[in-house]
């Protein structure tokens, strides 16, 4: 499990991790499930037209991502957020239909894209995600306050000169890169499940925005690492434990939580 | 070659799967458009989709059991959205969280199921009729059930037409007229999760969600009442599926030996209906039923 092959995939699982704590804190807060789930899907087909056209995995996730930020916020503009987010993922993924008739050999690794994959990670394949990983965590750290505050009473934020329409649009952006990174090794279906479960449980055991947060990453590496260590061993999916880890720590939060949230 | 064969290409009519296709698709279209009207106004479309997705758990346990897909899907989602009406949480922020982790605990379960279906030596073939449906390959004998399940939806729909519709518009006013809301609730899921378990099986469970949510959302951007907005829904969902039907079949001719996606066509029909609803709503009902939140 700690051969050499597989410490390219424990960096990455670590960033990942991180990058999917700081992200899914502001996932709940801002009620954005839904949003969360909906771009990792819809950038899935990204990662199958790249494989159309031969280049780079990760350039086709990053533009359907943007694509997908685009997108979502366009729709928001006419229809609620729920309706717009729904109707992205029924076009984005109508198109990943199509490509994915296009290529024969594609629908091997079309698996591995929807739950995840966590062996033969490259070296090459680090340093994008180090970078993308990067950028998502400053902007969150940019955003924090703005967004912290527009999340829990936009009238104030708006009075305090942050408009909530460009909040929103750049909320998404963040999730877009997040989705960018965690989407190879935890699979285009299951990077919500990473977002969500651990901030739900860490909101829980603390009211102090700080403090949740610390607890949310901590849950995050805990998660992400559990699943590729069970997965490991029993060469069952690693999104299987995503999904099921993440599962146990809400009803882990919801049982014993101290801070009254959710009852 | 005449302008009619080149629409209708020679076979068309007379093919087998061709036919079930058009009697399950249109089934699965209207049921989802008239239950779909009403996840929208009570702004469940999250909810939707994550039931039709959960489902596929039940897909990939039926391809791995050798039973009936359809039941697969109906068993799961019924049971899914029993739950989820049962947990009855108010707050909208914890609503969201219950359905994103029970949304993720079934996709995980799907994920493990699927797997092992692979090691039990089926292709990736699983993977995909399970989440992105299988058109042309519903079998003829699944017919009786399919209509069975739509024309349950409908007539649950219909039992509680005046309540649902209150309850949707405004929850407080039908809590306050006594209209039992919890019941109508349980009633609405059950009606989701018939309607989707149809659509997963025919477009599959993660495009389901557009014949669920598309044909409502145009709707609610054409009409200002109900009953019309529930006729056009039913009428774009129906022409969207048939017109992708006949697209897909088309297809054939255009790329030799190669066919393009049913649900691509589909899903592309609906949205391009969506944009000219909001077109034409916008011209024909300034005030609309739909407002964005």
């Amino acid at each position: 499990m700690f051969s050499d092959f597989m410490t390219n995939t424990w960096i990455v699982a670590t960033l990942v991790a991180v990058v999917a704590g700081v992200v899914g804190f502001f996932v709940v807060v801002r009620r954005a499930a839904f949003a969360a789930h909906v771009l990792p899907l819809g950038a899935f087909p990204g990662a199958a037209a790249a494989s159309l056209l031969g280049v780079s995995e990760l350039a086709g996730i990053v533009v359907f991502s943007g694509l997908g930020v685009l997108g979502i916020s366009q729709l928001q503009r006419w229809d609620r957020r729920e309706v717009a987010t729904a109707l992205w993922l029924a076009v984005a993924l109508a198109l990943g239909t199509l490509f994915l008739s296009m290529t024969r050999e594609y629908s091997q690794g079309l698996y591995a894209l929807l739950f995840g994959e966590v062996l033969g990670v490259s070296s090459r394949a680090i340093v994008p995600v180090a970078v993308l990983s990067s950028i998502a965590i400053a902007m969150t750290a940019l955003l924090f306050r703005p967004l912290l505050l527009d999340s829990l009473s936009p009238e104030l934020a708006e009075a305090a000169g942050a408009a909530s329409r460009w909040l929103e649009l750049a909320f998404l952006a963040v999730l877009a890169l997040a989705t960018a990174t965690a989407l190879p090794v935890v699979g285009a279906l299951m990077v919500f499940s990473l977002m969500v479960g651990p901030a739900s449980a860490a909101r829980m055991f603390s009211d102090r925005p700080g403090t949740a947060l610390a607890l949310t990453i901590g849950l995050s590496l805990a998660t992400v690492w559990g699943s590729i260590a069970l997965s490991y061993l029993s060469d069952w999916p690693v999104g299987f434990f995503v999904g099921t880890l993440a599962g146990l720590s809400y009803a882990a939060g919801r049982v014993t939580g101290v801070t009254g949230e959710g009852r | 070659m005449s302008l009619l064969e080149f629409i209708f290409p020679p076979g068309f009519l007379a093919n087998g799967p061709v036919h079930t296709a058009l009697i399950v698709g249109a089934g699965a279209a209207i049921v989802s458009a008239v239950v779909g009207v009403f996840t929208v106004l009570r702004g469940q479309s999250f909810a939707g989709h994550a039931l039709a997705d959960v489902s596929s758990a039940g897909g990939s346990a039926a391809f791995l059991l050798g039973i009936n897909p359809l039941l697969g899907f109906l068993g799961v989602a019924a049971l899914a959205a029993g739950g989820m009406e049962w947990a009855d949480v108010r707050d909208a922020r914890e609503r969201d969280l219950v359905t994103g982790v029970m949304l993720g605990v079934g996709l995980g379960l799907t994920a493990l199921l699927l797997y092992l279906d692979t090691l039990r030596g089926s292709t990736s073939g699983a993977a995909i009729a399970v989440l992105f449906g299988s058109m042309f390959t519903i079998p003829a004998s699944i017919v009786p059930l399919a209509l069975a399940v739509a024309g349950a939806a409908l007539v649950a729909i219909g039992a509680i037409y005046r309540p649902l519709l209150l309850s949707s518009l405004s929850a407080d006013l039908a809590q306050a007229q006594g209209a039992g809301v919890r019941r109508t609730g349980l009633v609405h899921a059950l009606a989701l999760a018939l309607a989707v378990s149809l659509a997963a099986m025919t477009v599959g469970a993660i495009l389901s969600t557009a014949l669920l949510i598309g044909p409502a959302a145009a709707a609610l951007r054409l009409a200002d009442r109900p009953g019309r907005a529930l006729a056009w829904a039913v009428l774009i969902g129906w022409a969207a599926t048939w017109g992708g039907i006949l697209l897909a079949y088309d297809s054939f001719y255009w790329t030799p030996g190669h066919g393009w996606p049913v649900s691509f066509f589909i899903v592309m029909l609906i949205f391009i209906a969506y944009l000219l609803a909001g077109l034409v709503g916008r011209w024909l009902t300034p005030r609309s039923l739909e407002r964005p939140a």
